[in-house]
């Protein structure tokens, strides 16, 4: 065919550019849903360790998102020397199975948030998130005082968890799929998942976690802790062997 | 005695192509201000303000909305109606539809900043548009691909102009972009949030893919198709090599959609994909520098216009950041460069110098070139434009310059070890360092901005002055036949 053809043909020319766009795209995207190797198992005593966000930790996610933190914080370790030790272990692609969207980030105008969970106490963040320069003084990350004032909404829970089940997330509506999650993560999670649950549980761990100090009320400040602190401390690498999770890579 | 004109308001739909264009300056000047605005509360944080809806995390989507989508975007539906219409030697295809292409994207622009600041985000970077949205592009979108296939179809030339090619292929290409990477499931019908359907290495993989080629088709393609017009017409000279243009094409749209995944080097994406990414990052130098080459070669025979026809600066110029930048882009794209860049200012930098080197910089000198013609007269003032010129070049220099520094810088500190083996900076120590850099890069900002101030101005009064032109023409026709 010559390239005439194609000039002087409106019908060619798009499909021959359709046909062209589509093929870096499917070769690279596809098989990323269908490699087993591409999401690792990571399993502990016959249990995955990676689960699905509680309702307290989902709210305090979709605070993460709407403040734009991923704008300037990473959650993606990469496996160098440096990073292993300001950070910690790699992060590994079963972390993020559950998030939608992903919060890799591609910034880190602050530092990495993939493991900050445990590290800091919620005293610690609470203080942090209202005025970060009280702190540590050379920050530059605005305040964030009315995640204190605000009372967090929790109404639509349900309808959360139920979008998050429709993308794949094991959140359970049934007693058939609340079992399937007792036997793949034990009752303790499986409870968290329950969707019919979801208020009760979310009142529960935002009580007793007391995250923002204060118990009288729930804040978005208890939410956004309480997704902080959960953040990379769901796979204990010292349950497993050195480069056991190299092969993945 | 009759005046023949080649731009007679049956033959050519002029309105839309002025309305997009007062909206490219427009967005151009918000998204600019915002851009400062954003960039000094890195440097100075009490700029914040406690304030919600001005932390840096909600004004950032705002910002690269407003520069992409609103000025960049707008600048490429005025000139593709307009070079649709001028190489195909027809009337724009649809009146209506083409007035609701105006709406459904201005509008798509202005709600999403709206929401933003509210908190109404998908966090998904370049597509933070919530699904409705989403919606309304996807619906304007596709009446932008029906209206220009339509027009492309009732050509009285046989051929179809090699800028037209780029345009259908960012049409194209964008479309299929925002689809898959925009799937989401809403919390409920009367919720703005959703949840992508995608999650983690998929998910990622998918933003990039858009993310990557948001630059590649939206900021590239489309305005290599700008070039193809713009450059021949200012410099009144054909298109260098037709044969070059015809490789770089295919070339160029088949290798950009592979290299998305050179954002997601050494994370849990598999090696397999990022290190294909990187391969085809490297091959791409190759149509990219053809295009580059093509446009600035155009002048070959003609050097002196560099010196005394502002636009044509701008246009060059443009197409040097274009080479300049798509060189540090397969650079960066390697995985040993990566791992010092990624995830510092000097990511930024590259993109700046892409943003408004060569994207913004293009727009410009086409928009010069389009302005006197839409509006029937002379720019207000060449010697604006000329100084519009110099406070963009040295803006983005300075820009460019400060985030290398910061960049590299951050990024050196970050692996640096003392004689014990361990870190030798803090990550708040690399903050502190990235305070002048900061600084300088506002100014570099304030710079670029008030160039874009002056072409607001420049762009206000030219259309004022051909208004006044008009309508002493009309009196005197009129005078004429009342005479008569």
């Amino acid at each position: 065919m010559k390239h005439e053809t194609i000039e002087t043909n409106a019908g060619w020319l798009i499909a021959l550019t359709l046909v062209v766009i589509s093929i870096g795209g499917l070769v690279e995207i596809v098989p990323l849903y269908f490699i087993d190797s591409t999401v690792e198992t990571v399993k502990v005593a016959g249990k995955d360790v990676v689960r699905p966000y509680t309702p307290l930790e989902l709210r305090g996610r979709d605070i993460y998102q709407r403040e734009g933190c991923y704008v300037c914080h990473s959650q993606m370790i990469r496996p160098f020397r440096d990073e292993a030790l300001r950070y910690g272990h790699y992060s590994l692609a079963a972390e993020s199975q559950f998030d939608h969207p992903f919060q890799w980030g591609s910034k880190r105008t602050g530092p990495d948030l993939a493991r900050v969970g445990k590290k800091y106490s919620n005293q610690w963040h609470t203080q942090h998130l209202i005025a970060p320069r009280s702190v540590v003084p050379e920050s530059i990350m605005p305040n964030y005082p009315w995640l204190m004032n605000k009372s967090l909404s929790y109404k639509d829970i349900g309808n959360r968890m139920r979008a998050l089940k429709m993308v794949g997330v094991p959140y359970a509506e049934t007693q058939a799929e609340y079992d399937a999650n007792v036997k793949r993560y034990g009752k303790e999670v499986a409870d968290q998942l329950d969707i019919n649950k979801a208020e009760e549980n979310l009142l529960a761990q935002a009580k007793n976690g007391n995250y923002d100090g204060d118990i009288s009320s729930i804040s978005e400040m208890d939410a956004l802790v309480a997704y902080l602190q959960v953040l990379g401390t769901m796979v204990d690498f010292k349950q497993f062997e050195d480069g056991h999770f190299a092969e993945f890579r | 005695m009759a005046n023949v004109t080649t731009q007679s308001p049956e033959q050519y739909n002029y309105d839309i192509v002025r309305l997009f264009t007062i909206m490219t300056v427009v967005w151009g000047v918000l998204g600019m201000l915002v851009g400062v605005y954003i960039a000094s509360e890195l440097a100075w944080p009490f700029l914040n303000f406690d304030n919600p809806a001005i932390t840096f995390g909600r004004l950032r989507p705002v910002h690269t909305t407003l520069v992409i989508f609103g000025f960049g975007g707008s600048a490429l539906f005025a000139t593709s109606y307009y070079v649709v219409q001028r190489t195909c030697q027809t009337r724009l295809w649809g009146e209506g539809l083409a007035k609701f292409t105006f709406l459904g994207w201005n509008g798509a622009v202005g709600l999403a900043a709206v929401s933003y600041m509210m908190g109404y985000t998908q966090a998904r970077e370049y597509a933070e548009m919530v699904w409705p949205i989403d919606l309304l592009i996807a619906v304007t979108w596709v009446a932008y691909l029906v209206i220009y296939v339509m027009t492309l179809r009732k050509r009285s030339q046989p051929h179809i102009y090699v800028a037209n090619w780029f345009f259908i292929a960012f049409i194209l290409a964008t479309a299929i972009l925002h689809i898959f990477n925009n799937m989401a499931v809403p919390v409920s019908l009367f919720s703005l949030e959703s949840y992508s359907l995608h999650a983690g290495v998929q998910d990622a993989m998918t933003q990039w893919w858009y993310g990557h080629n948001a630059v590649g088709f939206f900021l590239t393609a489309a305005f290599l198709g700008m070039m193809y017009y713009f450059v021949p017409k200012q410099a009144g000279r054909p298109v260098y090599s037709y044969r070059l243009s015809i490789i770089h094409f295919w070339a160029l749209i088949f290798l950009y959609m592979w290299v998305g995944a050179h954002h997601l080097h050494w994370t849990a994406l598999p090696d397999w994909t990022s290190t294909l990414a990187a391969t085809f990052s490297i091959l791409l130098l190759l149509p990219s520098w053809g295009g580059m080459i093509n446009g600035i070669m155009t002048l070959s025979g003609a050097w002196d216009r560099l010196r005394n026809d502002p636009v044509i600066r701008f246009l060059i110029v443009s197409l040097s950041f274009y080479g300049m930048s798509t060189f540090e882009g397969p650079l960066m794209s390697l995985k040993s460069v990566n791992a010092l860049s990624h995830y510092t200012d000097w990511t930024i930098g590259h993109v700046h110098s892409g943003a408004l080197g060569w994207v913004a910089m293009i727009s410009m000198g086409s928009l010069y070139h389009l302005v006197p013609r839409l509006w029937e007269t002379k720019m207000y003032s060449d010697r604006l434009i000329n100084i519009h010129f110099w406070l963009a070049t040295i803006g983005i220099v300075l820009y460019i310059s400060a985030m290398w520094v910061a960049g590299i810088g951050q990024g050196l500190m970050l692996r640096a070890f003392d004689e014990y083996g361990n870190l030798a900076y803090t990550f708040i120590e690399t903050v502190s360092f990235l305070h002048a850099p900061y600084v300088v890069r506002t100014i570099g900002g304030v710079f670029f901005v008030t160039g874009m101030i002056l072409m607001a101005y420049n762009v206000y009064m030219t259309i004022r002055k051909g208004k006044a032109e008009a309508a002493v023409l009309e009196a005197k026709l009129a005078a004429k036949l009342a005479n008569a």
